[in-house]
């Protein structure tokens, strides 16, 4: 092993160049210290995808300037949408005063432009560098080992995402079964702007957004996701890897599922498809998130497994996590202080803020629901759907019986012990999230 | 069909695999969940030969695999190579 000097030595090493990451490279970077931000991919957001959206609040406390980042649209409603076989409820929320609170925007455009406002700020920025494993040295991360060299650093952030093989090194990781993920596979379809804004009945460059249970979905823990690019459409899903495993359902062939139901259909007709894509999902919520710091070393965004999988919130805990890390490292610089005692400050960060918070909260949330999969993401959005089936349709036929009919379903066909579990899940989901 | 999505990707492909699975693994394993829950369809099983496939070329670098098997030594493709993603 190479020994540090002044050429192979910055104060913090930032892993990964995605929101978590650029967010501390640039906090580090504001506080005047040297910071290099390395990047496996040949550009930032090469290696990214999301099923989301970018929240405002979060981009504007690590870019102030993030309005002339190249955004999509910026949301104006948001959707969930229940299916049945071939029916679908819609719930859309609208507020014209709201309409700033998250923005939608394409990956490696997004994260390419945070990448280069670091830069601006005095990051050093290596891309195509993967960095194999980390430098411990009597207990204390020091450094990374890339391809070619041996880099040094007081401070190591690690946010090389979902994967992260090094919090996996320092053995900062409980094992992550196929539970604790979702796999998001997602096309990203080609349509006008003029066809997006009429089809999804949107004011010129806003935004939808859809969140999508039940019918060609209903068998897994899974939820489908659309929202509207400028002139593209992003469709995907997001499903559990253990249900893939243990029902034997190759993930595209459910995308396309989704597609073929009619209420998708008409969104992305005459569309083209223009980029496929894959990622994993961190899902294993408050119980699994990793040890996140160690003497020398610091843990963010999906690597430390920080995903609100309820709200689909997830870049804004990556920056958010990312700026603590930076701020946490700035601090451990003054006082010339890397041991975990010092770095600890980073966890009191996010325990003190909306992140821990918000996971402690749903911290149960999805382990009940995937016990209930096939009610509260089948069953239901189905007799949703029927309700509504009923309720709006007039056909000279009188209402009474099939309001009966259609209640006396609801209990004969699904069991009362069934019943009482739903309703007993529903209720500690409630509780969990009250208490 | 799973090749006309891909058929969508750019890649720098590597030379050398960065994904090793366990082949004397692969000889006892009846579930084969890696030729099912990939998304880029890179394994694939021959069952006449006896043989996995390994196309790592179409790789995404979920880590899918990863999670769903014990017997894969998986690694990141080496710097800069791999799928880029321009437009997700």
């Amino acid at each position: 092993m190479s020994e540090a000097n002044n050429h192979n030595k910055a104060d913090v090493i930032v892993v990964g160049a995605g929101p978590a990451g650029v967010s501390a490279s640039i906090t580090v970077a504001r506080g005047g210290k040297k910071v290099v931000l390395v990047e496996r991919g040949s550009f930032a957001g090469a290696k990214n995808m999301y099923g989301g959206v970018i929240h405002s609040h979060a981009a504007s406390e690590i870019f102030p300037n993030y309005q002339e980042a190249p955004i999509e649209r910026f949301v104006e409603e948001h959707s969930y949408v229940l299916l049945s076989d071939d029916a679908s409820t819609k719930i859309t929320y609208k507020n014209p005063h709201h309409n700033d609170n998250a923005f939608v925007a394409i990956r490696a455009k997004w994260d390419k432009w945070c990448v280069e406002q670091a830069v601006k700020e005095g990051v050093y920025y290596a891309p195509d560098t993967l960095v194999k494993e980390l430098i411990v040295k009597d207990g204390k991360v020091v450094g990374i080992v890339t391809d070619v060299e041996e880099y040094f650093a007081d401070v190591v952030i690690i946010a090389d995402g979902v994967n992260s093989l090094l919090a996996k090194q320092l053995g900062l990781r409980k094992k992550i079964k196929p539970k604790h993920v979702v796999l998001g596979v997602k096309e990203v379809i080609k349509l006008s702007p003029e066809i997006i804004e009429k089809r999804f009945g949107l004011k010129k460059d806003m935004a939808s957004a859809m969140e999508i249970v039940g019918g060609p979905l209903k068998d897994v823990f899974a939820m489908g996701i659309v929202y509207t690019n400028k002139d593209s459409v992003a469709l995907g899903i997001g499903v559990s890897l253990d249900d893939l495993k243990t029902k034997k359902i190759k993930p595209y062939e459910l995308l396309d599922k989704l597609k073929e139901h009619p209420f998708v259909a008409d969104l992305i007709e005459g569309g083209e498809l223009l980029e496929y894509s894959a990622h994993l999902i961190p899902e294993g919520g408050y119980k699994k998130i990793p040890k996140l710091y160690t003497n020398g070393a610091l843990v963010v965004g999906d690597a430390a497994m920080l995903v609100n999988n309820v709200h689909f919130e997830g870049t804004n805990f990556a920056m958010i996590s990312g700026k603590f890390a930076g701020e946490t490292a700035l601090d451990a610089i003054e006082r010339q202080d890397f041991s975990e005692n010092q770095l600890c400050l980073y966890k009191k960060k996010l325990e003190n803020s909306f992140i821990l918070k918000d996971l402690r909260t749903y911290k149960d949330v999805v382990r009940i629901l995937t016990g209930r999969t096939a009610s509260f993401l089948g069953y239901y959005p189905e007799k949703i759907n029927e309700f509504f089936g009923i309720f709006t349709c007039a056909d000279g036929v009188a209402k009474k019986g099939k309001f009966q009919k259609f209640t006396k379903h609801f209990f004969t066909k699904r069991s009362l012990s069934e019943l009482f579990k739903d309703a007993f899940a529903g209720i500690r989901i409630i509780l969990g999230i009250l208490k | 069909m799973i090749e006309d999505k891909l058929f969508t990707l750019k890649y720098k492909t590597d030379k050398q695999s960065h994904l090793k699975p366990d082949l004397t693994k692969c000889l006892q394993c009846v579930e084969k969940t890696c030729t099912i829950i990939c998304p880029a369809n890179v394994y694939s099983y021959n069952e006449a030969e006896k043989k996995l496939t390994v196309s790592y070329e179409k790789c995404l670098e979920c880590g899918a695999c990863r999670i769903a098997c014990k017997h894969i030594d998986w690694k990141y493709p080496k710097s800069g190579k791999g799928v880029i993603f321009k437009k997700s």
